[in-house]
C-alpha cells in the first residue's frame, strides 16, 4: 500500500489577518454597521471577521465610483488604463502563491486547483483586458466609438472568489468604467486582497470598490440608482429578483446564473478521456460550478463499460484537507450548501435513483460531502432537472444522437454542455444542436479569457470574456 | 506457421486473429485516445507531491524496478562487469539498498552478465530481433533470441516490426511476437512498441494490445535509440491497456518505460501513474520496470537524502 | 369589394378563437374595417406555432433565410400600391410620404436579406485560448421571440422590427400596432406567399395592452422586444419577463425615428454567442 504523505501548502503563506476592512474610494475601512464572521468550510474556525457595506457604505462606494468615473478614470486615455491592468495581472502573478492558499482556506477548495486554475486564471484575465483598454474602437463591429457606461455594480459568487472578481472588474475597467464589487458573503478574502493589489498598482481611488457583506449589501449594490450597469453571477432565482429590480430603469443587465448541463457521452467516444471529461465535469471544485456537467447522458451501448470506468476512476478520488496538494476533493463551501446537497441527494433516493459512492472517509470536522453518482435517473426526478451544486452526478441513457439532443435541451437552463465522440461530423452536428453558450467537445470545463462564457434560456444573458464580454461594457 | 498457439491465454480473443482483417477490425475498434485529454491526465497526475515516507518508498520501489541498461556499440565485458556489481549493490556504503530488477545488454554480452549475476537474484535482459531497427528477416531474429536465451538470458527485450504495423500489417506483426514467444521458453517477453515511431496514442493503444494479444509478458516503450522514448502520455495509454487487458482476461502484464528518464522526480511520476491508472497492483518489479541507466544513481542520491538529510553529489555515487 | 383582416398563426389565416373582432379607423376617425381581437389563447397558439417553427428556420443553411428575405422583399414591392393605399389610410399621411414610406419598408427588408449570411462573420469569432484547443464562437437565435410593433410607424416600423428578428434566425410573436394594423396584416399576406414557413412570424391584431402580459409571462418565449408596449405597461412587462430571465433589449421613450440607419442593434438584439472548444491533437 503506498500511501501518499500529507502535503501540505503551508497556511502561513495566505497571509491572513484577524479582520479585514472593506475597500471605499482607495482606502480601507471599517464597517460603519456590522461585520461578519468568515469561516474555514474544512474545519469551521473562523478566519477572519470582515466588515459588512451598510447602505451608507454602498452610497459612499458609488459616489467614490462615480467621481473615479468623471475626473479619473473615465477621462483616462485607454493606454493607461491598459498599464494598470497589466500591472494588476503582474502583483496577482507576483502573489499567486499567497491568493492560492487564502482561496483555499476561505473557499474549501483543493490548492491545486486555487493554484493550477483559479488564480492564474485571474492573472489571465487582467492580462488579456489589459490589452483593450486601447483597442476599444475594434471592440463592436460598426461602432468605432464606444463609450463606457459609468459605474458598473459587480455581484459575484463564492464558487471562484477571485476568478469571479476579475472576469468582473477586468472588462468594465478596460471599457473604462469604475466598479462596486460585492464578493459573496462567505468568500470575500481575495476579493479584499485584490483590493490591496489595486492599491499597490497605484489604481485612482474610487476605480475600483469592494463592499463584503451578504444579500442585503448585494440588493443595495444592484438598486443603487447611482449604478449604471449591474453584471451578476449567481443563482437562477438571485438572478431573477435583480432583473425585476432594474425593471423599467433602463439600466444596463447581465446574468451568468445557474445551469444543469448535459455531458454526452456516444458509444465511439474516447472512453478513458470522456472518464475524465467526466470527473473533471462534475467533481472540479466539488461541482461548485455553474457550468458543472451534472447529467451524464451515456449511449446505452457503451452504458456498463463506462460506468464500470468510471466507478473505478471515483474511487480513487482524494477528498480531504484543501491545503493538501495531493487533494483532488475539498470542503463544501458552506453549512447552508451543504444541506442543499443533501436535500436533493436524499429526494434522489426517494425518487427511485441509485445511489453510489466511492469508499470515501468524511472528516469529523467542516463540510463535506463524498462523490457521488445516481444511476437510474430519468429526466423527470428533481435531481435531473435542479442544480445541485454540489459533487453529485446524475446518470441518464440515451439510444440515437438525437435523443441525447432532445434530452441534454430538455431543461430552462442552457449554459453549458458536453459532447465525447472521435467523429468530427457528429461532433459538429451535436454542437450546433445543444442549446448552450458553452459546448465543450471532447473536453470540459475548459475557460479562458479570450473565449466568450455564457449562458441560453435561463442560465441568463450576455457573455463574459472575449469581444463579447467586453461588449457588456460599452454604450455602442 | 499457425497463430493460435502461441497465444495462451487468449481465451474470448483467439477469434480477432484469424485473419489480418479481423485483427484490423479489432485493434481499430478500440475506443480512441484523445491526445490533449491524455496528455492532461498525465500532467494533472504530475502534480502528486510525493514527501517523506511515501517518498523513500517510492525510491526504493523504483531501485528494485530499474533494468540497469547499457546498450553501445562501444559495450565490453569490462563494462558489462562493472554494470553488474552495480546492479548487485547499487549502494556500496549501504548494504540495505535493494538490487535492481535486471541488467539489460545486448545478446553477445549475456553470458558475461549471467557469470556477473549469478546467484544475485538480478535478471539478465537481451535486446533481441536485430534490435534497435528490427530490420532483419525472421529466422535472423529467432535466432537471436534463441541464442541469448540459451546464454541464459531470463529476460527478452524484442523489438516489433514497425514498419508492419504503420503499413496495417497487423497480422504479421502479432505473428512474430509468436513466433519470438515460442522461443523464449523460460524467459520472460518484453515486447518494445517503440512508441515515437508510432507517433499517435491510437496506435500506441493498438500496438500494446497486439503485443499482449501475442503474448507479451510486458509491454515496453521504446529502444532507447529512438525520440520520443517514454513520455507520460505513453505511459498512461500503455497502462490503461494493461488495466484494460487484466480487466477482460484476468491476466496482468507488465510495462517497461525506457528511454529519456534520468531523475528521481520523473520516476517518482510515473509511479503515480501506475498507482493512480493501472492500480496498486502494478507497484512491483514483476509487473513494472524502468529501463535506465543514469536514473540509478539519481535514485540513490535523493534516498541517501532522504535518508541523512543532506544533499549528496555524484563523487559520492559510483559511476561504472 | 372589402378584405377581411385575419390573425396570421402558425402559416394560416385565421379569426380569433375569441371570435371577437375591433373596428379600424383612420386617424380621423373613418371606420376602415374589423381587425380580428386576438385572446390570450391565440397568443398561446402563436408561440407553439412558433416554436416549432423555429426548428426549422433556425437550421436552415443562413443562404436560403436570406434568400427567403429578399423574395419578401420582392412580393412587398408587388404590392406596393395596396401597402401605400393602406399606410396612407393607417397612418393618415398624403399618398406621397405613404409611398416613401412603403419604399424605405422594401429597402430595409433587402438590408436584412442580405444579413444571415454574415451575421457569423461579423459577430462570431476565432479565440486564442492559451492551450490545445480549437474555440470558436457562432452567433445562434435565441429562439421564439415576442415582438410589440410600434404604435404609428405601421408598415416601416414594424418591418424595422421584425425583420431583423428573422435574420438573426429567431421565430416570432407579433402584436401589430392596435390603432395600425391593416398594413401589418397584408405585410402577413406577402410573408404567407414568399416561402417563408408558416409559424416563422405569427401576427395578432388587437389590444397590446390585453396581448403583451401574455407574452412576457409565457415560459416559451425566450425575449421580447417593448418596441411598442404602452409606456405604463413597460416595467411591469418587464418584471414578468423575468420570471423566466427573457432578454429584453432596451427601448428608448417615444417612436424611434425609423428613416434613421438601423445599425445592428436589432440584429443582435436575439442572437446567443455559442462557444465551442475542441481539442487539437493526433
Amino acid at each position: 500500500m503506498w500511501e501518499y504523505a500529507p502535503a501540505p501548502e503551508a497556511r502561513e503563506t495566505a497571509r491572513l489577518r484577524s479582520s479585514y476592512g472593506m475597500f471605499i474610494d482607495g482606502e480601507f475601512s471599517e464597517s460603519s454597521a456590522e461585520s461578519l464572521k468568515t469561516v474555514n468550510p474544512a474545519t469551521e474556525e473562523v478566519l477572519a471577521e470582515v466588515a459588512v457595506a451598510a447602505p451608507a457604505d454602498v452610497d459612499r462606494a458609488v459616489a467614490a465610483a462615480r467621481t473615479a468615473y468623471e475626473r479619473t478614470w473615465g477621462p483616462m486615455p485607454g493606454a493607461e488604463r491598459a498599464k494598470y491592468l497589466f500591472r494588476i495581472a503582474r502583483l496577482v502573478q507576483e502573489r499567486s502563491r499567497e491568493l492560492a492558499v487564502l482561496e483555499s482556506l476561505d473557499n474549501g477548495k483543493p490548492i491545486r486547483e486555487s493554484r493550477d486554475v483559479d488564480v492564474p486564471l485571474a492573472a489571465a484575465h487582467f492580462f488579456y483586458h489589459a490589452g483593450w483598454a486601447d483597442k476599444l474602437a475594434y471592440a463592436v463591429p460598426g461602432r468605432p466609438d464606444p463609450t463606457p457606461l459609468g459605474v458598473a455594480g459587480q455581484v459575484i459568487p463564492w464558487n471562484f472568489p477571485l476568478l469571479m472578481a476579475a472576469w468582473k472588474l477586468a472588462p468594465a475597467l478596460a471599457a473604462g468604467n469604475t466598479c462596486v464589487l460585492k464578493p459573496a458573503e462567505t468568500t470575500p478574502l481575495t476579493a479584499l486582497v485584490l483590493a490591496e493589489i489595486c492599491q499597490q498598482a497605484d489604481l485612482p481611488p474610487g476605480v475600483v470598490n469592494v463592499l463584503p457583506g451578504a444579500g442585503e449589501t448585494g440588493a443595495a449594490v444592484v438598486g443603487h440608482p447611482g449604478v449604471d450597469k449591474v453584471a451578476f453571477t449567481g443563482s437562477t432565482e438571485v438572478g431573477r429578483q435583480i432583473q425585476r429590480t432594474l425593471a423599467g430603469t433602463g439600466r444596463r443587465l447581465t446574468l451568468e446564473l445557474g445551469g444543469k448541463a448535459a455531458n454526452v457521452v456516444l458509444e465511439d467516444a474516447p472512453m478513458d478521456q470522456a472518464v475524465e471529461g467526466i470527473v473533471n465535469g462534475i467533481f472540479f471544485n466539488q461541482g461548485h460550478v455553474c457550468c458543472a456537467g451534472s447529467r451524464l447522458l451515456v449511449q446505452e451501448s457503451v452504458y456498463d463499460d463506462l460506468l464500470g470506468r468510471l466507478k473505478r476512476r471515483l474511487a480513487t478520488l482524494r477528498l480531504g484537507d484543501p491545503l493538501d496538494k495531493n487533494t483532488d476533493i475539498g470542503a463544501i463551501n458552506s453549512a447552508g450548501q451543504l444541506a442543499r446537497i443533501r436535500e436533493l441527494s436524499a429526494s434522489g433516493d426517494a425518487e427511485g435513483a441509485q445511489r453510489w459512492s466511492p469508499p470515501c472517509p468524511l472528516p469529523d470536522r467542516g463540510f463535506w460531502f463524498p462523490p457521488t453518482l445516481f444511476t437510474g435517473v430519468s429526466q423527470a426526478h428533481r435531481i435531473a432537472r435542479e442544480e445541485i451544486f454540489g459533487p453529485v452526478l446524475s446518470v441518464l441513457t440515451f439510444r440515437t444522437p438525437a435523443e441525447a439532443v432532445e434530452k441534454a435541451n430538455n431543461t430552462p437552463y442552457g449554459l453549458s454542455a458536453g459532447v465525447w465522440t472521435e467523429k468530427g461530423s457528429r461532433v459538429l452536428w451535436l454542437a450546433q444542436r445543444l442549446r448552450a453558450g458553452v459546448v465543450w467537445a471532447n473536453t470540459f470545463n475548459r475557460f479562458d479569457p479570450a473565449a466568450p462564457f455564457g449562458g441560453y434560456k435561463e442560465s441568463g444573458f450576455g457573455r463574459e470574456g472575449g469581444r463579447h464580454g467586453l461588449e457588456a461594457y460599452l454604450d455602442a | 506457421m499457425t497463430t493460435h498457439a502461441a497465444a495462451p491465454g487468449l481465451g474470448t480473443y483467439a477469434d480477432v486473429v484469424r485473419d489480418n482483417a479481423a485483427l484490423r477490425q479489432f485493434l481499430h475498434g478500440l475506443p480512441g485516445v484523445d491526445q490533449v485529454g491524455a496528455e492532461g491526465r498525465a500532467a494533472a497526475l504530475a502534480t502528486r507531491s510525493i514527501k517523506k515516507d511515501a517518498k523513500i518508498w517510492a525510491l526504493e520501489t523504483a531501485i528494485r524496478m530499474v533494468d540497469l541498461t547499457t546498450l553501445e556499440g562501444a559495450d565490453t565485458h569490462g563494462k558489462v562487469r562493472n554494470l553488474a556489481a552495480k546492479a548487485r549493490r547499487p549502494d556500496p556504503a549501504d548494504p540495505g539498498c535493494p538490487a535492481v530488477a535486471a541488467v539489460c545488454v545486448y545478446p553477445d554480452l549475456v553470458s558475461t552478465a549471467v557469470e556477473a549475476l549469478a546467484g544475485s537474484g538480478v535478471g539478465v535482459a537481451a535486446v533481441a530481433t536485430a534490435f534497435p531497427s528490427g530490420r532483419a528477416s525472421r529466422s535472423v531474429k529467432l535466432a537471436d533470441v534463441a541464442e541469448a536465451v540459451a546464454a541464459g538470458a531470463t529476460e527478452i527485450d524484442m523489438v516489433i516490426d514497425r514498419g508492419a504495423f504503420l503499413s496495417g500489417r497487423y497480422l504479421d506483426v502479432y505473428d512474430e511476437i509468436a513466433a519470438v514467444r515460442q522461443v523464449t521458453g523460460r524467459a520472460h517477453l518484453k515486447v518494445i512498441l517503440e512508441t515515437g515511431e508510432l507517433a499517435t496514442l491510437d496506435n500506441t493503444r493498438r500496438a500494446s494490445w497486439l503485443a499482449l494479444l501475442a503474448g507479451g509478458d510486458f509491454i515496453k516503450t521504446s529502444t532507447g535509440k529512438v525520440s520520443p522514448a517514454a513520455t507520460p502520455p505513453v505511459a498512461l495509454v500503455m497502462l490503461e491497456a494493461v488495466r484494460d487487458y487484466a480487466d477482460a482476461t484476468g491476466e496482468p502484464r507488465g510495462v517497461k518505460l525506457a528511454g529519456g528518464i534520468r531523475t528521481s522526480k520523473e520516476a517518482v511520476r510515473y509511479l503515480v501513474l501506475v498507482n493512480e491508472v493501472a492500480g496498486e497492483r502494478w507497484l512491483t518489479p514483476e509487473l513494472f520496470r524502468f529501463g535506465a541507466s543514469s536514473l540509478l544513481n539519481d535514485l540513490l542520491m535523493q534516498r541517501a537524502k532522504e535518508r541523512t538529510g543532506v544533499y549528496t553529489g555524484p563523487d559520492y555515487v559510483t559511476v561504472d | 369589394m372589402r378584405k377581411t383582416y385575419k390573425l396570421y398563426v402558425g402559416g394560416a389565416f385565421v379569426r380569433s378563437e375569441s371570435g371577437r373582432s375591433y373596428p379600424v379607423r383612420t386617424p380621423d376617425g373613418a371606420f376602415l374595417a374589423n381587425a380580428a381581437r386576438a385572446s390570450r389563447k391565440d397568443v398561446r397558439d402563436a408561440v407553439r406555432a412558433a416554436r416549432a417553427a423555429f426548428r426549422a428556420w433556425s437550421a436552415a443553411t443562413a443562404y436560403n433565410r436570406g434568400q427567403v428575405l429578399y423574395r419578401v422583399a420582392e412580393l412587398m414591392e408587388g404590392r406596393r400600391a395596396q401597402l401605400v393605399a393602406e399606410v396612407a389610410a393607417a397612418e393618415g399621411v398624403p399618398a406621397e410620404r405613404a409611398e416613401a414610406s412603403v419604399d424605405a419598408a422594401v429597402d430595409r427588408w433587402v438590408w436584412y436579406a442580405g444579413w444571415p449570411d454574415k451575421i457569423a462573420q461579423v459577430f462570431g469569432a476565432s479565440n486564442a485560448v492559451a492551450g490545445p484547443y480549437v474555440t470558436f464562437s457562432v452567433p445562434e437565435p435565441a429562439g421564439v421571440v415576442g415582438v410589440l410593433a410600434p404604435r404609428a410607424s405601421a408598415l416601416l416600423g414594424l418591418v424595422s422590427v421584425v425583420a431583423p428578428v428573422l435574420a438573426a434566425g429567431n421565430a416570432c410573436v407579433v402584436v401589430a400596432a392596435p390603432d395600425r394594423p391593416l398594413p401589418g396584416v397584408t405585410l402577413a399576406e406577402v410573408l404567407a406567399t414568399a416561402d417563408l414557413p408558416g409559424g416563422v412570424v405569427n401576427l395578432l391584431t388587437g389590444h397590446t395592452a390585453e396581448l403583451a402580459p401574455w407574452l412576457a409571462s409565457h415560459q416559451d418565449v425566450n425575449g421580447l422586444d417593448l418596441t411598442g408596449a404602452d409606456v405604463e405597461q413597460r416595467t411591469a412587462l418587464e418584471v414578468t419577463a423575468a420570471d423566466t430571465v427573457k432578454r429584453i433589449p432596451r427601448v428608448r421613450p417615444g417612436e424611434p425615428d425609423w428613416t434613421a440607419d438601423p445599425g445592428t442593434t436589432r440584429l443582435t438584439a436575439f442572437l446567443e454567442t455559442k462557444t465551442i472548444w475542441h481539442p487539437a491533437g493526433v
